[in-house]
């Protein structure tokens, strides 16, 4: 008889595959940005399954509240919003398909039929084990992420704001301009 | 379904389920990356793949006997993904501002 932990299990992977399947093959680039958030919580939920509690909780807070936003936002300026049906269009279905199939039936069948060891996993919070990891042995690591976050914030400023410099000679299109200029000029605040 | 489940390889929850499951993942990511014309969508596929790299992180890591290292790399997978979809979505937003398209295959020429 399949305990609960079954059914969630498969549940959750339902809605993972789903989701995921619905972004891959989904015609509207807009549904498949919010089919993006079914597979996302969805590894979430399987995160917590895991005993993964502070990687779930990251999860919800940076993919879903943040990456999915802006991917929603960048789906949303660069399409024209008065379009019914936003299409999703797709290039060289017949070359990808066997290729990304035979990818795939090899990746599953080794995954299957590998002799993966059962050990009995206690379920108990890891947050505090996690915490003392970072501090400790990935103690570099952590701190090198943070300069590449850095580095991220600040390129991403620099690719927005050559946008905006560029405004005045090219004044076609007002959407996207204006979009570009909002999150941008807080950074040529301060500079003449 | 449920006499599916009665079976014993598919009743009890082991690794390699995590590892089935993120594998069709990564295979659908990887269709959604090579046949989107979308550059937007091209990146949703790559969230894909790197969300399945991640859940294959966390599961070794929890049958692992209690080894933390493949949450933590899992939590970079994450902060790395956010570096990652901002810079793109920063360069996706200039090409659009460019070529009035995120369409990857109108957008052909080196110089701009």
């Amino acid at each position: 008889m399949p305990g609960v932990e079954t059914f969630v299990f498969y549940g959750l992977a339902a809605l993972i595959l789903a989701g995921a399947g619905g972004v891959a093959f989904s015609r509207n680039i807009l549904h498949a940005a919010f089919l993006l958030l079914l597979t996302l919580s969805g590894t979430a939920g399987l995160y917590f399954f895991l005993g993964a509690d502070f990687v779930g909780v990251a999860q919800i807070l940076i993919y879903v509240g943040g990456i999915l936003v802006l991917l929603l936002f960048a789906v949303l300026l660069t399409n024209r919003i008065g379009d019914v049906r936003m299409s999703n269009r797709n290039v060289g279905y017949l070359t990808a398909v066997p290729v990304v199939l035979l990818v795939a039936a090899f990746l599953t069948t080794a995954m299957a039929l590998g002799n993966w060891a059962r050990s009995e996993a206690v379920a108990a919070p890891t947050t505090a084990r996690l915490g003392d990891a970072f501090l400790r042995e990935f103690l570099l690591p952590f701190e090198l992420v943070s300069l590449v976050l850095l580095m991220a914030l600040v390129g991403a400023m620099v690719v927005a704001r050559r946008a905006v410099r560029d405004r005045g000679d090219a004044s076609e299109g007002a959407l996207p301009a204006e979009a570009v200029s909002g999150p941008a000029s807080l950074g040529t605040g301060g500079t003449p | 379904m449920t006499a599916l489940l009665a079976a014993p390889a598919l009743a009890s929850i082991g690794l390699g389920h995590f590892l089935v499951l993120s594998a069709v993942m990564f295979a659908l990511g990887l269709i959604t990356a090579a046949t989107r014309r979308s550059a937007v969508a091209i990146l949703m596929g790559v969230e894909l793949i790197l969300n399945a790299a991640a859940l294959n992180f966390v599961a070794f890591s929890h049958y692992s006997h209690g080894t933390i290292t493949g949450q933590v790399f899992a939590v970079f997978v994450v902060v790395l993904a956010a570096a990652e979809a901002t810079v793109a979505l920063a360069i996706v937003l200039a090409v659009f501002r460019g070529f009035r398209s995120v369409d990857v295959t109108d957008v052909g020429t080196l110089k701009g």
